[in-house]
């Protein structure tokens, strides 16, 4: 049994402790919204936020998660309002078909909580995730959007 | 939009099948008065119109929508001749079953080829406008009045003498009693309100909440989850696996062979499947393409460049001896490699099969593709199958005109039968079986007479036939028309230029790795042959680039109209920024005319930095401006990645990348600002949006490439030139 504190709900989860969190959310808690898009942290789909960091969780064991705070994209609205980057996805119309949003808006959430008015260097240091639909353009003007809402 | 693909939508097949023919306008005889329920049992007013007691306006839809906003698209042009209250509207897939039990009602589900709108919107428009009519009759039929005195409008019709009102929702059901009309008027375009306006998508809320669900994050009681390996070497089968290994591993139900070709394991989750996978033994028999490599398809495809045989795809006059006479000869040979679409979503199915019935859950670019896949596979007749279409996380022609995923699905379940499993491939096995874009080779010879004058064209390609492949009834008389896309004389995909003397040819060649339809398909590599030669025409005779296309561009006004659009946003013949670079290109597919120009720069001679893109896009119609911006800027996305990453290999007879880390894709700080010029000019058939733009990205960057550095390039992907992004 491995004790994971997820969106602020603790989880007894019978798995074994070298899972990657991806499938533990996926396949064990049933939170489907983290994708699963290579399993080699290359693409980004799977991130969540560990202790407020954007980490791949394709590649972190649930292990290394006992104790700490993990947020998921279920977990970003708070008392059902959206985040603010949801809200600026949500205005700028960004996703196409949608698949690696909830790993996008989970990296650009931790940004914004590090860098409030990240430029477009920060930007393009922090979002490394893959979207072959090409949403970038929409992508960063929402970050800016979200940014100048704080 | 509430939009959620639901298990439950079963009971809306059984409860519209068992009616039969129903009320069906455009596409059949309306058969009346019998009501067709939805599965809350609303009434349909027809088949694309489901108007619940609240005013809720469910629409139809039979495309798949995969990001490119289709299911927004299609609805849009219902709800205008509808005259419904778009607030209201929410949609719905209808499954191919059902749309077999109904004569196919809905048309065509397929959905690639940019034609997801432009091939529908006729009949769907009819259909929205035939529901108003309804509508319109029911209210007239209560109020006693003439149906001609009364008018529709945001989803309330108003008796105009009298003043009275009512709602789409109040008289739904008697309408739906009603015969179909016969004469159905459609608006001019010029009198849309919700049509042709950038409209939000239908289905962004649960994009950013991860409640959309997608064929990977379905889920049925008692299922299990399955993990497979299929031969790596194309054409290779199973010879043995040792089951008994993984057996004992925790969560692993059964090991099943798989066709010929692949091994599943079913497990509880799909990590132990996976991981148990990962430990079995498995040992293949190869077959004869063990020996096949990226080099020894070069070779054989370089021998088509010059052969005697070939398919004539677009000739006039003499290309031949205008060449043999030329004052001047310019030569090259390009060539492009095979890619893997890596949609994002990894390709997963989920199927339930028992003795009598066979169900399968998946995304799809087109349900009766699947459907007849479900059918093959389980060996049960029509009737006794279903496919429940998940909204798609990618296609890009992956999902369309294949369904292997299906197939393996079926043939799993089939194997436990009862239990619901679902087969999901890791990125490895998306990345090693995909259905590549195919492999070509082009030489280009253009010749010049005395003064300067282009006298001839002379276009060869050598390499592989998708349709030979996918669709062999397509061919004529053993030629791939689609291998010429945007050198054809006329239709969809034309050439935008007229040469005194041309001949366009094609050596068929045809490697064991399987080819696809790859978004965009042979426009990508025939638009740098083409555009990219001209390019070289223009420098050789010392010609701009852009007047040396206009020459010859007096034919071909819409092709010119694009090419002008973007010369003169991009600031062509006025001078560029200090150390920036311009190139150009243009191209025809899908019915539209697409061109680009680009702005960069180059660091060291080999760190390109794409500061604008300009794209221009007339397609005649433009049904919403917002998501065809969008579509132009995600096409550059593919188009760019494909340009500075795309490429398979093959060695010893398998695809040699596995992943992202050997086949990149872009990221934001590589993306230029895309400036998108949406130029519809009306005229039919209409032209599609999600493919055409991405053929003009490459073109007008290494156009810009040449411009910048004088190094011309006629391989792809740049990356093997050791050409990276700034």
């Amino acid at each position: 049994m491995v004790r994971l504190t997820i969106n602020g709900t603790a989880h007894e989860i019978d798995v074994d402790p070298n899972t990657p969190l991806l499938w533990a959310l996926r396949e064990q808690v049933g939170l489907t919204g983290t994708k699963y898009g290579c399993g080699i942290a290359q693409c980004g789909a799977c991130t969540v936020h560990i202790d407020g960091a954007a980490t791949r969780s394709c590649s972190l064991a649930v292990s290394d998660a006992v104790g700490k705070q993990i947020t998921t994209i279920e977990g970003l609205a708070q008392n059902g309002i959206l985040n603010r980057v949801q809200k600026a996805w949500l205005d700028g119309d960004v996703p196409q078909c949608g698949y690696c949003q909830s790993g996008m808006i989970m990296a650009a959430a931790a940004l914004l909580k590090n860098k409030p008015k990240p430029t477009d260097a920060d930007i393009d240091g922090a979002i490394t995730n893959i979207c072959r639909c090409g949403t970038f353009q929409q992508v960063r003007a929402a970050i800016h959007a979200a940014a100048a809402n704080a | 939009m509430n939009y959620i693909p639901q298990i439950n939508r079963r009971t809306f097949i059984v409860s519209t099948a068992a009616v039969g023919g129903g009320l069906m306008l455009s596409m059949d005889i309306p058969l009346g008065p019998h009501v067709v329920r939805a599965a809350d049992g609303s009434p349909e007013v027809n088949a694309w119109v489901v108007i619940r007691p609240d005013d809720t306006v469910v629409i139809r839809i039979a495309r798949s929508e995969m990001g490119q906003g289709t299911i927004t698209g299609l609805a849009q042009l219902v709800a205008e001749e509808l005259e419904c209250d778009w607030s209201k509207v929410t949609t719905e897939y209808p499954t191919p079953g059902q749309s077999v039990a109904r004569k196919r009602v809905w048309g065509d589900m397929s959905t690639g080829g940019s034609r997801g709108i432009r091939t529908s919107h006729e009949y769907v428009r009819k259909g929205g406008a035939a529901a108003r009519i309804m509508l319109v009759q029911a209210a007239a039929n209560e109020w006693k009045v003439p149906a001609s005195e009364c008018t529709a409008s945001n989803s309330v019709i108003t008796h105009s003498p009298s003043g009275r009102k009512t709602t789409f929702g109040k008289v739904a059901e008697a309408a739906a009693k009603l015969e179909a009309p016969t004469e159905i008027t459609l608006k001019d375009p010029k009198d849309w309100k919700i049509a042709g306006k950038p409209v939000k998508r239908l289905d962004t809320a649960d994009k950013i909440n991860g409640k959309m669900m997608y064929g990977i994050d379905v889920k049925l009681p008692g299922m299990l989850n399955a993990a497979i390996k299929d031969c790596p070497v194309f054409g290779g089968k199973v010879k043995s696996f040792d089951a008994a290994k993984v057996a004992g591993m925790e969560g692993v139900k059964k090991v099943v062979q798989v066709g010929d070709t692949a091994v599943a394991v079913v497990a509880d989750t799909w990590w132990r499947a996976k991981t148990a996978l990962d430990a079995l033994p498995i040992v293949w028999d190869e077959g004869p393409n063990a020996k096949v490599s990226s080099a020894t398809i070069a070779e054989a495809l370089k021998t088509g460049l010059d052969a005697e045989q070939a398919f004539i795809g677009n000739q006039n006059g003499d290309a031949k001896a205008a060449i043999a006479s030329a004052a001047k000869k310019v030569e090259a040979i390009y060539s492009y490699p095979y890619q893997n679409h890596a949609a994002m979503e990894p390709l997963n199915a989920t199927a339930l099969y028992t003795a009598d019935k066979c169900e399968v859950w998946c995304g799809t670019q087109n349900g009766e593709a699947a459907f007849a896949a479900v059918l093959a596979a389980s060996g049960l007749p029509a009737n006794k199958c279903d496919v429940h279409k998940q909204i798609l996380g990618g296609g890009f022609g992956r999902r369309g005109a294949f369904h292997d995923y299906v197939s393996q699905a079926v043939l799993i379940a089939k194997q436990m039968p009862g239990t619901p499993v679902k087969l999901l491939w890791s990125r490895e096995e998306d990345m090693v079986h995909g259905k590549y874009h195919p492999v070509t080779q082009c030489k280009l010879v253009g010749a010049f007479d005395k003064d300067n004058n282009l006298t001839a064209l002379r276009v060869r390609i050598s390499g592989q036939s998708i349709l030979t492949a996918v669709r062999p009834e397509a061919l004529d008389n053993g030629k791939d028309p689609a291998t010429f896309q945007g050198f054809n004389a006329t239709g969809e995909a034309a050439i935008g230029y007229s040469f005194p003397n041309l001949l366009v040819d094609h050596a068929m060649h045809n490697p064991p790795v399987p080819p696809g339809f790859w978004r965009g398909v042979n426009i990508n590599q025939n638009a740098i042959y083409l555009e990219c030669f001209m390019d070289e025409l223009a420098h050789a005779s010392g010609q701009d680039p852009l007047e040396f296309r206009r020459k010859l561009m007096a034919k071909h006004p819409k092709h010119l109209g694009v090419l002008n659009a973007v010369a003169e946003k991009i600031g062509w013949g006025k001078p560029a920024p200090q150390g920036v670079f311009r190139g150009l290109a243009q191209h025809m597919g899908y019915g539209s005319y697409v061109a680009a120009a680009a702005e960069i720069s180059v660091e060291g001679g080999n760190k390109i930095k794409i500061h604008r893109i300009v794209g221009a896009t007339d397609p005649g119609f433009a049904v919403n401006p917002a998501q065809i911006d969008r579509q132009v800027a995600g096409s550059f996305v593919y188009g760019l990645s494909a340009l500075f990453y795309g490429e398979c290999t093959v060695k010893d007879g398998a695809i040699e990348q596995t992943n992202f880390d050997t086949y990149d894709s872009m990221r934001i700080a590589n993306m230029p600002k895309v400036e998108s010029i949406v130029m519809p000019t009306g005229g039919t058939p209409w032209g599609g949006i999600g493919e055409p733009t991405i053929c003009v990205a490459a073109p007008a960057v290494l156009n810009a490439f040449f411009a910048a550095t004088g190094k011309r390039i006629r391989s792809v992907p740049l990356k093997n030139h050791n050409i990276t992004f700034a």
